[in-house]
């Protein structure tokens, strides 16, 4: 065990009661970012290079996707979407963002709000709401001229709606960080506006800008549900996999296809890291803020902008909640409640909402209890630095591994009869476990930036006093980082409730999600029981997010007395 | 390098040749150091010298990579900081911001089998000890840095270590508060008798405070002793340069044992034992410069110009130039010496910049080191 003791070179200190609880903590760590992320993955990437029976066959599988047009189109199709969306989201949202930091905005706090209430929907509501607004039936399909909705053009407007938050939140913080002096230089200079927006502005962002597109673009080729909904006969790569696995039981194919989404996933997960990484270097501790000084004209324009999104975000929400409140489409506009009773369109009925609600609150709880442990885990194990090491890389994975991907791949691991954790298929535990594993990553940063922030050396404190370094832990490290574990188990609860993906192929009939019903739902035709389900989800995500900001004003400030001077 | 122990008593931290390496960089070699019971040390160096490696070796926080530490006659060079006994005040406090000073300092006590009452009455004491008798229920961000850093030591102190660790304690305090602190924590350290260890970048402060200094410079400790022996007899013209100001001459060693520094020739009382010709660097400090009753036939006279003043309020500090006379006048450049010169002194002398004057370079405050 001489890796135990973290670099060869130094003298081998017996390791203290504390010392061993954490690297057992950490063992068990990997253990579990193992079970739930990287065997798994390892058995989805061998299964591509199988056959039916399970032997190998090389790279036979590959060789007929790409050599059947029908598969290999969905590839490109993806790209292309996936390029589509990205040159039309980031520009709006790079504009919205700039409105939002660099200029004098009335009521910003609502247009801030109204970006983010995307966040809040599974991807499929766009979709039903387009369908409401162009469809067959639409208000105006005249608009389309002939054309339909369905395919393409729907996929690309549904994604915009999907991706703008996204977008608009990485170019908020990285036009946030600008430093003002910069500005008061160039303009000292007398350098003409267009020239410091060029020079100084674009600059400051390209990071931001990259990223956005990255995340985007990752974000529009793994999207299962607009695809689904509104897709028609366009395939896409999210749609093959599903085809393949449920549809055709090819689960070779569906393997492949699994990898072939994940390959571009993963490139733009690892450019992201590298630029982030840039990201931070530019900062400087000395950066004066900036404050967006009065200037009517461009006040006046960008406020029209925002104005215009915010409508147009709030216009297809809005459809879908009416939508999902008209008696008959479009032949009796009257309103009552009757799509709400899900009885009548899902053998689950509302069970499917209870189950999205419990799979929210154990993921919410288990998983912030988890990643926050792991990431102080990771943070403050002493000495085991190939331990540290490992779980650090295995945390990092999730992100770049898309929900399908991850779902597909459980069901090759878990379904597996050898397999002695085969008891968990089809029940909550897994679609809990899967939900975790899929959003570790976002999770696990937020948590380690905030343990960064406290001082380093309580741990060598608590030793110094022989305290326990868990009593430390609960007394002194959770109390300060409440605020983020809040953050992390809102983002869990949010992201539990909206997401398909991964779930679409690990859920039985007593286990079904809202969010799946509501893709079973449309599937049978009945357009607004989905879009009255997709409500359900937007009111319970966007609710609990507005109680965590009326708590954190009111309540949550009593637990931070300490804070004040 | 001077490292034993004084006297026959055994030391309670013997540390023996102590190495520690990152990757490729050696932050300390060799290092070797006794220390009494009760005794202040201070571990002077500039930044990045290797003290608070050394500091955290001796706790256990970053063991070393090669070496012992014995402490209180048990050899601890292998065992975690929990298992050390020690107390330890970091340059940040490291408080608890989320707990009262109150459960700060009393961190340590919970737990054992003392009771609520014996806790809390040993808490009020040593918040009295440390003049924050009324503070216990306070948040440390509503104290003053200087009222943080007392907390952060009373919290070191409170489990009664054997040996107490200070990280700079001082530094993050403004000037004023920090010269108080330095009688404070000298008093308290005496009162309780701890054996202390602070480590510091302020040779102000080591001067100050400790019962014996440790210059370390580049992982190495290049002299242990006294406060007024490291500043008089300065093993290294690293520890002359580092501590107090000082005026190096560059030149040789003849053979009559004199120093030759340009047209200069230098009677020094002590050469070091250094043979003739060596190059060697012959060091005196501002105000040991003698400018009063200098005869025309004192040793070491030295004709010279005041180049430049400076004003220090209390004393100025001069730059002289040497002035050449002579059948060699001019051979070399002028040699530069800093003096000191009280306000009184200026004042009978009528000192001002250009004035030529005779000083004297006293043999016996003249320290000679070999040029490196
Ligand atoms: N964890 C570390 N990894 C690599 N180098 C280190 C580490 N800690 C300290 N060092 C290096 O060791 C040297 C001594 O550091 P330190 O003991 O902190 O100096 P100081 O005398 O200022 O307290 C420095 O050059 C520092 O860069
Ligand atoms: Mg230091």
């Amino acid at each position: 065990m001489a890796w135990f003791g973290g670099s060869r070179s130094t003298a081998k200190v017996a390791a203290s009661r504390d010392d061993l609880i954490m690297r057992a903590g950490l063992l068990l760590l990997i253990a579990w970012l193992l079970l739930a992320v990287a065997l798994p993955l390892w058995t989805l990437l061998s299964k591509s290079f199988q056959n039916r029976d399970g032997a190998f066959v090389g790279l036979a599988n590959y060789a007929t996707y790409f050599s059947t047009p029908a598969l290999f189109h969905s590839a490109l199709n993806s790209l292309h979407v996936a390029a589509m969306v990205t040159l039309i989201v980031v520009p709006l949202a790079f504009v919205y963002a700039y409105a939002l930091t660099r200029a004098v905005l009335p009521f910003r706090w609502f247009f801030q709000g109204v970006a983010l209430v995307p966040i809040f929907a599974p991807s499929l509501l766009p979709g039903l709401a387009l369908i409401y607004l162009f469809g067959n039936q639409g208000f105006f399909k005249a608009l389309l001229g002939g054309g339909s909705i369905y395919g393409f053009e729907g996929i690309v407007t549904a994604q915009v709606f999907y991706c703008f938050p996204h977008a608009t939140m990485i170019l908020v913080t990285a036009l946030a960080l600008a430093d003002s002096r910069l500005y008061e230089a160039a303009i000292s200079l007398r350098a003409s506006p267009l020239r410091i927006f060029l020079t100084v502005t674009l600059p400051g962002v390209r990071y931001g800008l990259i990223s956005a597109m990255l995340v985007v673009f990752t974000l529009v080729l793994t999207d299962f549900g607009i695809a689904k909904v509104i897709g028609g006969n366009f395939n896409v790569l999210a749609t093959d996999v599903y085809k393949q696995v449920i549809g055709q039981q090819n689960f070779e194919m569906g393997a492949v296809v699994g990898m072939v989404l994940l390959a571009p996933a993963a490139l733009a997960f690892v450019v992201d890291r590298i630029v982030q990484r840039r990201q931070v270097a530019m900062l400087t501790a000395r950066a004066v803020p900036l404050m967006p000084r009065p200037q009517a004209g461009r006040d006046l324009a960008l406020l029209a902008f925002c104005l215009t999104i915010a409508a147009g975000i709030l216009a297809v929400l809005g459809m879908a909640v009416w939508g999902s409140l008209i008696k008959y489409w479009p032949y009796n506009l009257s309103l009552s409640w009757a799509n709400y009773a899900f009885g009548n369109f899902d053998a689950n009925g509302w069970n499917s909402f209870a189950n999205s609600i419990e799979l929210a609150f154990g993921t919410a709880i288990f998983g912030t209890a988890l990643i926050f442990a792991g990431a102080w885990l990771m943070e403050r194990t002493r000495g085991f630095a190939l331990g540290r090491a490992v779980a650090q890389l295995l945390a990092f994975v999730p992100m770049a591994v898309p929900g399908l991907v991850l779902g597909l791949s459980y069901i090759f691991f878990f379904n597996a009869p050898a397999n002695p954790l085969n008891f968990l298929y089809g029940t909550m535990a897994i679609l809990t476990l899967n939900t975790i594993a899929h959003f570790y990553t976002t999770a696990h940063l937020t948590a380690t930036t905030a343990l960064k922030q406290i001082d380093p050396e309580f741990e060598a404190v608590s030793a110094s006093l022989k305290v326990p370094v868990w009593r430390t832990f609960f007394r002194v490290t959770v109390p300060i980082c409440l605020p983020t574990l809040v953050d992390i188990a809102i983002y869990m609860f949010v992201n539990a409730l909206t997401t398909v993906s991964a779930a679409i192929f690990l859920y039985s009939t007593d286990t079904k999600l809202a969010s799946i019903a509501a893709v079973n739902i449309e599937d049978t035709g009945a357009v607004a029981a989905a879009a009255a389900m997709c409500v359900m989800i937007v009111v319970t995500a966007a609710s609990v997010k507005a109680a965590h900001l009326v708590a954190d004003r009111f309540v949550l400030h009593r637990f931070q007395a300490w804070r004040r001077r | 390098m001077t490292t034993a122990a004084e006297s026959g008593a055994p030391a309670y931290l013997s540390v023996r040749a102590l190495g520690k390496r990152f990757g490729d960089f050696e932050a300390l070699r060799g290092v070797s150091l006794d220390m009494r019971q009760g005794e202040f040390v201070c571990f002077l160096g500039p930044s990045g010298c290797g003290k608070t490696t050394l500091l955290r070796a001796i706790a256990g926080l970053d063991p070393q990579t090669s070496g012992t530490i014995r402490q209180g006659g048990v050899d601890v060079s292998l065992l975690p900081p929990s298992r050390r006994d020690f107390g330890i005040v970091f340059q940040s406090y490291a408080l608890f911001p989320n707990l009262s000073v109150a459960a700060n300092v009393g961190y340590g006590l919970v737990g054992g089998k003392t009771g609520r009452a014996a806790i809390a009455a040993r808490v009020g004491d040593l918040l009295t000890l440390v003049g924050l008798p009324d503070s216990g229920a306070k948040y440390p961000a509503q104290l003053s840095g200087g009222q943080q850093q007392r907390v952060a030591l009373a919290r070191a102190l409170a489990m009664s270590p054997g040996l107490l660790l200070l990280d700079e304690p001082l530094s993050a305090l403004d000037a004023r508060v920090r010269v108080r602190l330095r009688h404070e924590i000298k008093a308290l350290q005496r009162t309780l008798g701890v054996t202390t260890i602070m480590v510091t970048h302020d040779q102000e402060e080591a001067l100050t405070m400790a019962d014996r200094i440790v210059v370390m410079n580049h992982g190495v400790i290049e002299q242990v002793g006294a406060p007024d022996e490291i500043y008089r007899r300065p093993a290294t013209a690293f520890v002359a340069d580092f501590v107090g100001a000082m005026t190096f001459l560059d030149g040789r060693l003849e053979s009559d044992g004199t120093a030759r520094v340009g047209d200069l020739r230098l009677v020094c009382a002590d050469v070091d034992g250094l043979a003739a010709g060596t190059a060697v660097r012959v060091a005196i400090r501002p105000e040991d410069i003698q400018v009063r009753g200098v005869a025309a036939t004192a040793v070491n006279r030295i004709a010279v110009e005041i180049a430049d003043l400076d004003f220090l309020g209390a004393f100025c500090r001069a730059t002289l130039k040497t002035v050449s006379t002579g059948p060699s006048a001019g051979a070399s450049p002028p040699v530069a010496i800093v003096a000191d010169f009280s306000s009184n002194l200026m004042r009978d002398l009528d000192l001002a910049v250009g004035k030529p004057i005779a000083i004297a370079l006293p043999a016996d405050r003249l320290r000679v080191f070999a040029a490196r």
